[in-house]
């Protein structure tokens, strides 16, 4: 069995296996070892779509904060009739609404209340999906069975239907917050199942025994196998989600069960501009077509991240 | 007997001559809806520093479920080890607390496993995998760990590991797979390695190149090499000793030559016969008739005899050696071997 011909024979299988030419970065022997999140990061680099999307992201998180700068001097308040429903001109590019006001002010003004609005119910989702989730996989049975029957109540209510309903009782009020709670009651379930199905699958997986036969803690396997399987997953889905949730402020809003006047938002421009679609269409055209790329831009960053969490789809 | 802390490395030598691994009269049942499932029955084999013992079963006759026992890896429940001790150097690793036990997995004791890609973690280089052990046990700097794992991938001669070290387990073909999982296994220099079925998912001519790699290794570090397969070609190739199980026991234990070259039970004696031989090329082949047992319900006296051609049944079977109702014990034949049937010698022919 010590025949120095055997030991060439095991490098002749270069030729047969799946060799990939060596990279670039994977020739830095020196370096330190790459986590997943320094991996996907360096992909995540790579993609155009990424950077499209974390672009626009950036710029209506920055109009959020800073609605006066792209406002054009503009104060959102000031209003003059004289000017209701003028189109847009070069002076004032998205023109006037219903009550003379400057719509491009209005429109920035309104990105603060969608986006919070939309981060705050995510951020919400994110925590009761991961943690209902976790232990209905972890521990299975009947905390498994008994937690995802209230998710299957919760289910059984559309988003809109169900926020509808809450806000309608009142008992939360009609602000931003009161929102954002609404719509993430009736949103974590999906985070919450694909969080319990990760754990569920990862736990019993072969490289979790692997581990385990390794001498790997419980803690260990906590951190290195379970979460971050489970957890990569309902990232993508809170990203995408974002987007979505913005759009539900947005229909509730119309809907007129969301915020209320005086508060600006997206929501409430494309409600009032409906009704004077026919004379004056920008004033539903700006807002829809900023609320359409912000969902874009975070539904771009989610499919972006996906492909960067998930190894095997990198070239 | 060595009492010395698990978390110390191993170094070959250490702990005197005696077997490093003692399994005895281990016992593993599986609490299912359709009944007890008894899956190991009292099982017992000691593996000595660099021995390499094989144990050779068909499906379902307990020999992965007693590695997972000794790796402290049965889903318990439905799993019970109702008996037993699991002995590695003079401690039972049963009855230590669970944190000394992790302690010695890994850098005592260490296993391989069947599907390659299914064990390695997908979200990982090969390389943090294989370093992680570094981390994990012993505190080692990321880096360090880089250097380790690309060392130990050129020693399970992974071609131009510097390279490869960064690359993704679904980057890798089986074979290379398997040596990624045999660098983990190895890394921390175990007294004993556990491979369970570590070539069954590879092609020919890879098998042969992980079973040199496995036995190079062995020769290097003094290792124990428990090999649980179902490859009687394997077995032939690089075990010293063997135990044959069937329906959760040792039916049979020896030297491979003695075991492969005269059985001293019918069951050795028809998994020979089913063997495919050169010489007797064109021939059918002879297989075991019957099914192997259901182990909710083994058939009682010897497991085998429903299957068996020699059973003794009635006015043939001798006094206490009635084959449907005695079970035979794992005894002495002939010094070196043993067998647990009634009639062994007949069948040696001694």
């Amino acid at each position: 069995m010590s025949d120095p011909k055997l030991t060439t024979l095991g490098h002749d299988e270069t030729g047969a296996g799946t060799v990939t030419p060596p990279a670039e970065e994977s020739a830095d022997v020196a370096g330190t070892q790459n986590s997943l999140w320094s991996d996907a990061w360096r992909q995540l680099r790579r993609n155009v779509l990424f950077w499209i999307g974390a672009t626009l992201g950036l710029l209506f998180v920055l109009i959020a904060l800073f609605p006066k700068v792209f406002a054009r001097g503009a104060d959102p308040r000031d209003c003059s009739l004289s000017l209701s429903g003028q189109a847009p001109s070069a002076e004032h590019w998205f023109g006037f609404d219903q009550q003379g006001c400057d719509y491009m002010a209005n429109v920035a003004f309104g990105a603060r209340n969608s986006l919070i609005i939309g981060l705050l119910a995510v951020a919400v989702i994110l925590v009761l999906g991961v943690l209902v989730g976790a232990l209905s996989g972890f521990f299975g049975g009947l905390v498994d069975s008994l937690l995802s029957r209230v998710a299957d109540i919760f289910y059984a209510l559309p988003l809109i239907l169900g926020a509808l309903v809450v806000l309608r009782s009142g008992f939360l009020g009609r602000g931003v917050v009161a929102v954002a709670i609404a719509l993430a009651a009736f949103g974590w379930m999906t985070a919450m199942r694909l969080v319990r199905s990760q754990v569920i699958a990862v736990k019993s997986s072969d490289y979790v025994a692997a581990a385990r036969a390794m001498g790997a803690s419980n803690s260990r396997i906590l951190v290195r196998h379970i979460l971050p399987n489970a957890v990569a997953p309902v990232l993508v889905y809170a990203t995408i989600t974002v987007g979505v949730l913005i759009a539900a402020e947005a229909t509730l809003t119309f809907l007129g069960v969301g915020l209320q006047r005086p508060a600006i938002s997206w929501g409430l421009q494309i409600d009032a501009g409906q009704r004077l679609l026919r004379t004056a269409p920008h004033l539903v055209l700006f807002p829809s077509l900023i609320l359409t790329m912000t969902v874009m831009a975070f539904v771009m960053m989610g499919d972006a991240l996906r492909d960067a969490l998930d190894p095997r789809q990198r070239s | 007997m060595s009492t010395a802390s698990a978390s110390v490395p191993y170094a070959p030598g250490r702990g005197g001559s005696g077997p490093v691994l003692e399994v005895q009269d281990l016992r593993v049942q599986f609490r299912t809806d359709s009944g007890l499932v008894n899956a190991v029955n009292g099982v017992s084999y000691t593996v000595s520093e660099g021995e390499t013992v094989a144990i050779l079963g068909e499906s379902g006759s307990g020999k992965s479920v007693s590695a997972q026992a000794i790796m402290g890896i049965l889903d318990m429940p439905p799993a019970e080890i109702t008996s037993g001790r699991i002995m590695f150097e003079g401690r039972d690793l049963l009855t230590a607390p669970a944190e000394e036990q992790r302690k010695v997995r890994g850098p005592g004791i260490s296993m391989i496993f069947q599907d390659a890609l299914s064990s390695l973690n997908p979200v990982y280089s090969v390389g943090f995998q294989i370093g992680e052990m570094f981390r994990a046990h012993r505190g080692t700097s990321r880096k360090e760990a880089k250097k380790l794992a690309v060392e130990l991938m050129d020693r399970v001669r992974i071609p131009a590991a510097a390279q490869r070290v960064n690359d993704y387990p679904h980057q890798f073909s089986g074979g290379m797979r398997q040596r990624v999982m045999i660098a983990m296994a190895i890394a921390l220099d175990p007294r004993i390695l556990i491979a369970d079925e570590p070539t069954t998912a590879l092609d020919v001519t890879v098998q042969a190149q992980v079973m040199d790699l496995l036995k190079d290794l062995q020769r290097d570090t003094g290792m124990g090499l428990v090999l649980i397969t179902h490859d009687l070609g394997v077995v032939n190739e690089v075990a010293d000793n063997v135990a044959v199980m069937y329906a959760g026991r040792i039916v049979e234990r020896g030297t491979v030559d003695d075991v492969f070259g005269n059985p001293a039970h019918p069951y050795t004696e028809g998994l020979m016969a089913s063997i495919p031989m050169l010489e007797a090329k064109g021939g059918r082949l002879q297989p075991i008739g019957g099914q192997p047992p259901n182990l909710s319900s083994i058939p009682s006296g010897c497991p085998f005899h429903p299957r068996c051609p020699k059973r003794r049944l009635g006015a043939d079977a001798l006094p206490g050696r009635h084959c449907a109702e005695d079970v035979p014990p794992l005894r002495l034949v002939v010094p070196g071997r043993e067998a647990a049937c009634h009639y062994s010698e007949e069948v040696l022919g001694v």
